[in-house]
């Protein structure tokens, strides 16, 4: 169940040159799982901006974005007090329900925010998650201390070693030799190639396309998975390990 | 005074509450809308473009913003006839009771009354739309539609497998738009459905390759409805079966322009996929917009402006 919504700008702050953060006050009650989308509409551009859902309460909706285009550097500018018609609780979100105990979590660069609120639900489900979060240099690295604020295991790396180790997330995974059961992971496309060739554990991994509507009408984001068809913006942005054909 | 307004409209005989349909392509087979509002307000729905066999269409990138509208090239992603009269029509039907208007696509003129065969045994079906925007493999890809002897052709053979109202949905990407409808009205069609998509392009100027994969896209959106309102317009004045205008319409205002310049009835693109109220909004806004237009009837408007 999505839903429309005029939601209230309560913060609109950079986080890094190109990331910014905002919130949103509204009605969240469409709003079910980590890792579902919010898609917003923005004055002069016809399509919406879809943005992942990095956190989430009964009354509010942190998304994290990067400036890339003429929409998210319109958001860039907005105040507080200004309002937004968005589209909340798009996509099918992970399930924090079918991680094991120590499932983890991969991020990178903007594909990271959606990890937070998992990070959240896995914890308060009893689950020990751990973080690789990747990024190409210091400068772009945001939520590392957030994610340590949660109390748990995080590395970064960074592709120019500048924080953290250098090298990929994957490189991070090998070097720690890091033990996990599950994975959760959302970033650039290499990201996730690499991430499921380096690793046989089952998980859930969230892509990104092009959409016209967000909400399954137009087939804009359809690709093919070992099940057949599917619409990234409905039946994903996450699909299952198993599932995926790269 | 504006609840006494008539909105509703009559289309070869079928007759619909209002002239409002959302367009093929933009709506799937209504079950994302019916999230968000009933169905049963709509005049009718048409729905996705189907061809005799599964389709999964083209490669993605297939969306790309325009100013005022969009690029798409879907490709004609669908589950294939058979499919759609055992899944997709029994879905609808569950929580949809208003006409059904069925698009149909082909590759040869085969196909298309292939098709249209099949479907005209679907009682809820009650009207066909035939897209003849597609290319035909069997002459070097040249779309169906941009020839009236092609359009004729695929008129004809569609006729002479159904007994429901035909539309011929043409594309606007032709010289001359007036040639070909007249020549699917001498082929016995019921009605025109225009316009479909213009061919556009982007661009992206970062990696220096176009936005779509597939590199060309058909343009809809807000930004064509002028392109639209000529089309019904010169198309509507020259030919004597009824018009469903199509194209960039957004507004209950746009709907009343639409049928002024010649159209019947009206569809929605576009508009459904940023607000996917838009045509619930539309309606509700109609009796208002014709009470400030004086409008008692809506159906007396079509085609007023000479």
């Amino acid at each position: 169940m999505s839903k429309r919504g005029t939601y209230v700008i309560t913060e609109n702050s950079s986080l890094t040159p190109t990331v910014w953060r905002m919130r949103l006050a509204g009605d969240t009650q469409c709003v079910k799982r980590p890792g579902q989308f919010i898609n917003i509409a923005l004055d002069g551009l016809f399509l919406r901006r879809p943005i992942s859902v990095c956190d989430y309460d009964s009354q509010s909706i942190t998304i994290i974005y990067k400036v890339v285009g003429r929409g998210t550097r319109q958001m860039s500018r907005m105040q507080c007090g200004e309002s937004l018609d968005c589209l909340v609780g798009l996509g099918n979100g992970f399930s924090v329900e079918t991680a094991s105990q120590r499932p983890l979590l991969v991020g990178g660069g903007v594909g990271l925010p959606p990890m937070y609120n998992l990070c959240k639900q896995l914890i308060a489900a009893g689950k020990k998650p751990l973080l690789v979060m990747g990024f190409n240099t210091a400068g772009e690295v945001f939520y590392r201390s957030e994610f340590e604020q949660l109390g748990i295991d995080v590395f970064c790396a960074t592709a120019d070693g500048t924080e953290g180790a250098q090298g990929f997330v994957t490189d991070v995974i090998r070097t720690f030799d890091l033990k996990f059961d599950y994975i959760y992971a959302c970033g650039p496309l290499p990201m996730l190639r690499a991430l499921y060739n380096a690793s046989e554990v089952d998980g859930e991994f969230s892509f990104e396309e092009r959409m016209g509507c967000g909400f399954g009408a137009c087939m804009g984001c359809t690709c093919r998975t070992k099940y057949g068809n599917k619409r990234i913006c409905v039946d994903g942005p996450v699909l299952k390990r198993e599932e995926i054909i790269w | 005074m504006v609840n006494r307004v008539d909105t509703s409209i009559e289309l070869c005989g079928v007759k619909l509450d209002n002239p409002v349909i959302p367009a093929s392509g933009t709506f799937g087979f209504g079950r994302e809308f019916a999230e968000f509002y009933d169905l049963d307000i709509l005049g009718a729905i048409s729905i996705k473009g189907t061809t005799r066999e599964a389709r999964f269409g083209n490669p993605t990138p297939r969306i790309a913003e325009c100013t005022s509208g969009v690029i798409n090239s879907v490709g004609l992603q669908n589950p294939g006839i058979d499919a759609v009269i055992s899944h997709e029509l029994p879905a609808l039907r569950e929580i949809f009771h208003k006409p059904i208007i069925a698009n149909i696509s082909g590759f040869s003129i085969e196909e298309y009354a292939e098709c249209c065969a099949k479907i005209d045994k679907e009682r809820q079906v009650e009207i066909i739309e035939v897209n003849v925007s597609c290319p035909n493999v069997h002459n070097g890809g040249m779309s169906f539609g941009t020839s009236p002897e092609s359009a004729a052709a695929v008129t004809r053979a569609v006729k002479r497998v159904t007994t429901k109202p035909v539309f011929i949905k043409l594309s606007p990407n032709v010289t001359d738009i007036v040639s070909i409808a007249r020549s699917c009205e001498d082929a016995g069609a019921d009605g025109i459905c225009l316009i479909n998509t213009l061919l556009g392009m982007r661009i992206d100027t970062m990696r220096r390759r176009p936005v779509i994969a597939n590199k060309m896209g058909g343009f809809s959106g807000d930004a064509i409805f002028p392109v639209a309102v000529r089309m019904v317009y010169q198309v509507a004045s020259a030919c004597g079966i009824p018009v469903m205008g199509c194209g960039g319409v957004a507004s209950a205002s746009d709907v009343i322009e639409m049928m002024m310049a010649g159209a019947t009835a009206v569809q929605v693109g576009a508009a459904n996929l940023r607000n996917p109220y838009a045509c619930k909004e539309i309606i509700e806004a109609l009796p208002e917009e014709m009470a400030r237009l004086g409008i008692e009837r809506l159906s007396e408007i079509t085609g007023v402006v000479k």
